[in-house]
């Protein structure tokens, strides 16, 4: 089965978020897989540790994105693609990325697409079902199962709490959500082995993309923290006392109930 | 520029979600004075559309069919897409529900166009239309604009204020007969696990529980304080990890982001990765034993104390006020 993870280097969750020159400052930041992307890789690997083939994660970014790619194949995945961009294109939104990775996989036998089903950085989610879509493939977004059996595809999918139980067939491209499994620590063999893993790096005009076919649609204008929220109010005294302040603080200060 | 709008309206269990009243708002602003088109779609979904136009919409068009009685997104999106083609909208606005999230990114890739998601908020300024939208889960915020083609966004449940309901509204509702076919995803089963409580995006009061909680039957008194209060109960990353609740209930950069109008943390210490996930709620509440808990640092209001003590005191207050006020 040839198995494709689409990854995203992202800040580590910890991270605090600071601007510099209208931008997200980046200067000393820990990055990670996304995590939700961590979760597809997992998922890939046990598909194919059960049912044979080849995992393949790709990524679209900068040079700095082979760490992640790196961190993916020592986690067992058995190869990586760069899609470079960084000499190409200022800034992209979903749909070019999105277009990137559907025309490169136009050009590849693809069984299954597994991705995170958001990104925890930009948080759109858009990327997993556009690239389905030009693909012409059918999609089932944050699953926390899969099984397959022959062409028949088991999914199970977190509707905002509720489970659906979808049958559906290869190829396919499912997203992750939380739960879906336990997503393993690279080991150390997995480690050594990963640096001779194939790493191919590409960039537009080898998929035949022009920067315009890509051009972003969307457009941010800019980027600002939230206001900081001022510490509140500890309340003192006797419990009883404190837990009525409380009711009567809500409701006639903060008029929330 | 006058617009001509396509607002989804969603229907769950055979009524309408708020988000699209939402939506119907949004798609007032982005319209500039045009038209504000919905759409309903389900197997019998056309006596709602009147409550569509009593919320602000000109027009309805339904789209009914025996194969889009569960939403998939080859039926739905063959259904939106026919609607699309028939009335050529200039803007289309979705909920950045679920379902709006999974349907969204498909249709816009179909028109080939741009896709604003997950949108608290909109202006227009200086000639255009800007969308505010939360990025690194709410640890900052974007403003962006559609640089071409249709004005594609989805909003975020509870953010933007429905308008008032018009009972003396009219407008039509007509219907559109489009042929579904080749639905490649069928749906077997639906689990249903949120039913006895109140959805977690759309909730108006969130109690949210972390490690603090200590097993899973110390939800019991949250949920016991949300029952009164109407809410919902949410946790942290650290009670799912330590598996005292689903993870459907996380909140947090991994998990679910929340602006209730009130949230009451409970045994949560204030990991930066949950904050990000609740921090951006209007009334923050935390009660925590420790009296150093990052959690107190967002809070408007703290209690410092165990909340298996507080929170059924707080129950009770509550039950109190309930039983004056009505």
């Amino acid at each position: 089965m040839n198995i494709y993870v689409l990854l995203k280097r992202t800040f580590d969750t910890e991270e605090k978020i600071s601007i510099q020159n209208g931008q997200i400052a980046e200067d000393g930041a820990e990055f990670i897989i996304n995590p939700y992307d961590e979760y597809a890789v997992e998922e890939a690997i046990q598909v194919r540790d059960a049912h044979g083939g080849e995992v393949t994660v790709v990524t679209v970014g900068g040079e700095e994105s082979e760490k992640q790619l790196r961190t993916a194949l020592a986690m067992g995945a058995d190869k990586a693609v760069l899609i470079n961009t960084e000499d190409d294109l200022d800034h992209g939104d979903q749909f070019t990325t999105a277009k990137i990775l559907a025309h490169y996989l136009k050009e590849q036998e693809v069984d299954l697409i597994l991705a995170g089903n958001v990104a925890i950085d930009g948080g759109s989610g858009q990327v997993g079902p556009r690239v389905a879509e030009q693909l012409d493939i059918p999609y089932v977004t944050t699953i926390t199962k899969l099984e397959i059996d022959g062409g028949t595809v088991t999914v199970t999918r977190d509707v905002e709490g509720d489970s659906e139980v979808i049958e559906t067939s290869l190829p396919l491209l499912v997203t992750a959500q939380q739960g879906l499994n336990e997503p393993r620590y690279p080991s150390l063999p997995g480690i050594m082995k990963a640096k001779k893993k194939p790493l191919d790096e590409v960039e537009l005009d080898d998929i035949d993309l022009d920067e315009d076919e890509v051009e972003a649609k969307t457009k941010t204008i800019e980027i600002y923290l939230p206001p900081k929220k001022e510490a509140g109010k500890v309340l003192e005294g006797e419990l009883d006392a404190q837990v009525s302040e409380l009711v009567s603080l809500l409701r006639n200060e903060a008029k929330v109930i | 520029m006058a617009r001509k709008v396509l607002v989804l309206g969603e229907v769950r269990d055979g009524s309408l979600r708020n988000v699209s009243f939402e939506a119907i708002a949004a798609g007032k602003t982005v319209s500039e004075g045009g038209e504000v088109v919905a759409v309903l779609i389900g197997k019998s979904v056309s006596a709602l559309g009147e409550e569509m136009i009593q919320y602000g919409a000109d027009k309805v068009v339904v789209v009914e069919d025996d194969k889009l009685e569960q939403y998939t997104p080859d039926g739905y999106s063959q259904a939106v897409l026919s609607v699309i083609d028939q009335e050529k909208p200039e803007g289309i606005i979705f909920g950045h529900t679920a379902l709006g999230k999974d349907l969204s990114p498909k249709v816009a890739s179909k028109l080939s166009t741009g896709l604003i998601s997950d949108a608290t908020d909109l202006e227009e300024a200086g000639g255009n239309l800007v969308f505010t939208r939360p990025i690194y889960s709410g640890k900052a915020f974007e403003k962006k604009i559609v640089t071409g083609g249709v004005i594609f966004a989805t909003i975020r449940p509870n953010n933007i204020e429905p308008l008032a309901k018009d009972e003396s509204r009219t407008g039509e509702v007509s219907s559109l007969s489009v042929d579904i076919k080749d639905l490649r995803t069928i749906i077997k089963e639906v689990v249903r696990k949120a039913s006895e409580g109140v959805d977690l995006s759309e909730a108006k009061v969130i109690i949210a529980g972390g490690r603090g909680v200590k097993s899973e039957d110390g939800f019991n008194p949250l949920q016991e304080l949300a029952d009164v209060l109407g809410g919902a109960v949410g946790a942290s990353r650290g009670a799912c990890d330590a598996d005292y609740c689903d993870y459907s209930l996380q909140i947090g950069q991994t998990g679910k982001v929340v602006t209730p109008d009130l949230y009451i943390a409970c045994g949560i210490s204030g990991a930066i990765q949950h904050l990000a996930g609740m921090s951006n709620s209007k009334v923050i509440v935390a009660i925590n034993k420790d009296p150093e808990a990052n959690i107190f640092n967002v809070a408007d209001y703290g209690i410092v104390g165990d909340l298996f003590e507080v929170v059924p005191m707080l129950t009770e207050e509550f039950k109190k006020l309930k039983v004056s006020s009505s």
